[in-house]
């Protein structure tokens, strides 16, 4: 499928997902075309509803309306085919603390069934890429929660996926270890692979992302580059942008 | 959608480094079995030449001394095993037994003589036999010991006055426990042994649910979920680490339990079918902590929780049991846990054959109940404890 620019094919599809929790909806009718070779960002104070759309886009939460696509399988109906092009690094920092940096994303790549000859090379090659190769073999529990959180990334990333969903994925890390992630990022999108994530950093918006989609209380209520933003709104950096359209008060929930 | 053994083995290999990391359950589930074995070996006479040396028992002959009554009190005094005492009526006995002067109290119906009759003259037809109950009485406040004495009184009944050669052979008396020991050579704590592999292994339920309920609390397992891992794979993976340590505890506890004085009397066949036994029980224990797990809200909760399903096991399903009453013994066999001491206790201890009837019937029951509590596991947990 080709966008009206012509530049490349559809890698998320999101049309019409809504989904309530009892008496609260979390997520809105939200509509979203995520082309492929890009880094998305999914923009929202706490509780706007960007956990919850990335949970529907890996099947983790079954949408109450709506359907979501992730290179053109179906989420819900085609569950196995659509989490095999996925690699997904969550909000909560989950690892095993019990296992070394190494085994925790060997593991990953098994579950994905990657050949063991080409797990290995996969799994010194994440490691290094987040700057862990040395501490690979230390058990993560004796980690930092920055590493943690890069063990996590690797863990997603160690099937080179398509489709990567990273939520919040550089929380609690240093400028350096943040700065070695994004150019991770920025190199999958040159190989061609599509990221979405989460972010609170403005900063991290403006340097990584081609487009964001900003979302409040479930409805998307702006769509575009980080610079074609700043401009329509005569803001100086994301952040403005984003205090402009999501006003200042400090919101509960996550 | 099939299922892919490679997930399962990753799963397994995960949950293998868990046990053997994690101080918490690696004491749960290989730790504690052997502290738990060496202190019942050392407190219930296998160490120290604590045999059982002599239990005073007190006779009441309802019916009035008789032949047979007077020959089953000299075989019990024979035995070398009781001290036997002989009371005129029931009342001034059970006042003894309350005092403590007797450890148990053994009423021979009036029928004893008619039914001991009855069998030597019709063996092997029970159509013809009198039935009647010998009813035992024990002293409550030494519950260990009363562990022992129902199966020794029947050991001397069956061998003595009724002349039984067989295991489990039926006869027209009728008395709490079964039968099988060689009253000389027993101790306390070889009547425990058996009960010490159920007792062991019935602690996984809880180190299941902690380990799934942490997963859940840490998002892990919703990590897991949103691989090309299935349900279905992920219970695979806990199944295959869980029988391997099923296997490892029962093989630990063996150890211990044979240093410590307990010789099975079964050969090999009877020890790898006691082994089998104790490892299908495994899938029950898992089973259960995937119930707790879809209950329990977080790791905490899952440990309370899984003490509803731990504890009746205990009591009612493992050695403890035959200090309950006789209804709370019946309901020990509605518990997985019950036919597997009593298969161990037939096998081992008795040294029933693997074909017999009765072991045959405990290792129907343990695999029946152990397939139908880990498929509703799996069902209440993909339903109610994976999100």
């Amino acid at each position: 499928m080709q966008l009206e620019n012509g530049r490349t094919a559809v890698a998320v599809s999101i049309r019409g997902l809504t989904k309530d929790y009892a008496s609260v909806r979390a997520v809105d009718g939200l509509d979203l075309s995520i082309p492929e070779a890009e880094v998305f960002g999914l923009l929202g104070p706490n509780g706007s509803g960007k956990t919850t759309t990335i949970n529907c886009l890996t099947g983790l939460l079954e949408p109450t309306k709506g359907k979501v696509e992730v290179l053109g399988f179906d989420v819900q109906a085609q569950g196995p085919a659509a989490r095999e092009v996925m690699g997904v690094s969550p909000q909560e920092t989950a690892v095993y603390p019990y296992l070394t940096g190494e085994e925790n994303v060997r593991l990953f790549g098994e579950l994905y069934s990657v050949p063991r000859k080409a797990l290995n090379a996969r799994v010194d090659y994440v490691l290094e890429k987040v700057g862990l190769l040395d501490e690979a073999k230390r058990r993560v529990g004796k980690y930092s929660g920055g590493m943690k959180r890069r063990v996590s990334i690797a863990m997603a990333l160690v099937t080179d996926p398509r489709v990567v969903l990273l939520d919040e994925p550089t929380v609690g890390m240093d400028p350096q270890a943040r700065r070695a992630v994004w150019d991770f990022i920025l190199e999958l999108r040159d190989r061609g692979k599509t990221v979405v994530l989460t972010t609170h950093y403005m900063e991290e918006a403006d340097e990584l992302c081609d487009e964001v989609g900003i979302i409040d209380h479930g409805k998307l209520i702006e769509l575009g580059s980080p610079g074609n933003l700043r401009e329509k709104y005569q803001a100086r950096d994301m952040e403005d942008v984003f205090i402009r359209l999501t006003g200042r008060g400090i919101r509960e929930g996550a | 959608m099939t299922m892919k053994l490679g997930h399962a083995l990753a799963l397994a290999r995960k949950d293998w480094r868990r046990i053997f990391r994690e101080p918490a359950f690696l004491f749960m589930l290989i730790l504690f079995p052997v502290v738990l074995t060496v202190a019942f070996g050392t407190s219930f006479g296998a160490v120290g030449g604590a045999r059982v040396s002599q239990f005073k028992v007190g006779i009441v002959a309802l019916g009035g001394d008789t032949t047979t009554s007077t020959q089953f009190s000299q075989d019990l005094g024979a035995s070398g095993t009781f001290i036997v005492s002989h009371y005129a009526d029931n009342s001034t006995a059970q006042a003894a037994l309350s005092e403590g002067q007797l450890q148990a109290l053994v009423l021979l119906p009036s029928g004893f003589e008619r039914s001991v009759q009855s069998f030597r003259a019709h063996p092997g037809e029970p159509g013809e036999w009198t039935n009647s109950t010998i009813s035992v009485y024990l002293d409550r406040g030494s519950a260990l010991t009363a562990q022992v004495i129902p199966t020794m009184l029947a050991q001397v009944l069956d061998q003595g006055v009724l002349g039984v050669k067989a295991q489990a052979e039926a006869t027209p008396l009728s008395l709490a426990s079964p039968s099988g020991v060689t009253v000389k050579e027993t101790s306390v704590f070889e009547s425990f042994a058996p009960g010490l592999f159920a007792f062991a292994s019935i602690y996984m339920i809880m180190i299941v649910a902690q380990s799934y309920t942490v997963d859940r609390e840490t998002g892990m397992l919703g990590r897991i979920l949103v691989t090309p891992t299935s349900s279905a794979e992920i219970v695979a993976g806990s199944v295959l680490s869980y029988l391997v340590i099923a296997l490892v505890q029962a093989l630990l506890v063996f150890a211990c339990v044979y240093a410590l004085g307990y010789h099975p009397v079964s050969g090999t066949d009877g020890l790898v079918v006691g082994f089998v036994i104790v490892t299908v029980f495994a899938l029950c224990n898992i089973g259960f902590g995937l119930i707790t797990a879809a209950i329990a809200k977080s790791a905490g909760a899952a440990t309370g929780i899984s003490f509803a399903f731990l504890m009746p096991q205990l009591f009612l399903g493992t050695f403890v049991g035959s200090a309950l009453s006789a209804t709370a013994q019946e309901a020990g066999r509605f518990l997985p846990a019950y036919y597997v001491t009593d298969a161990l206790t037939s096998l081992w201890t008795r040294g029933a054959s693997v074909t017999s009837l009765a072991v045959v019937t405990d290792l129907a029951a343990v695999a029946a109940s152990s397939a139908i509590i880990l498929a509703a596991g799996v069902l209440v947990f993909r339903r109610f404890g994976n999100r």
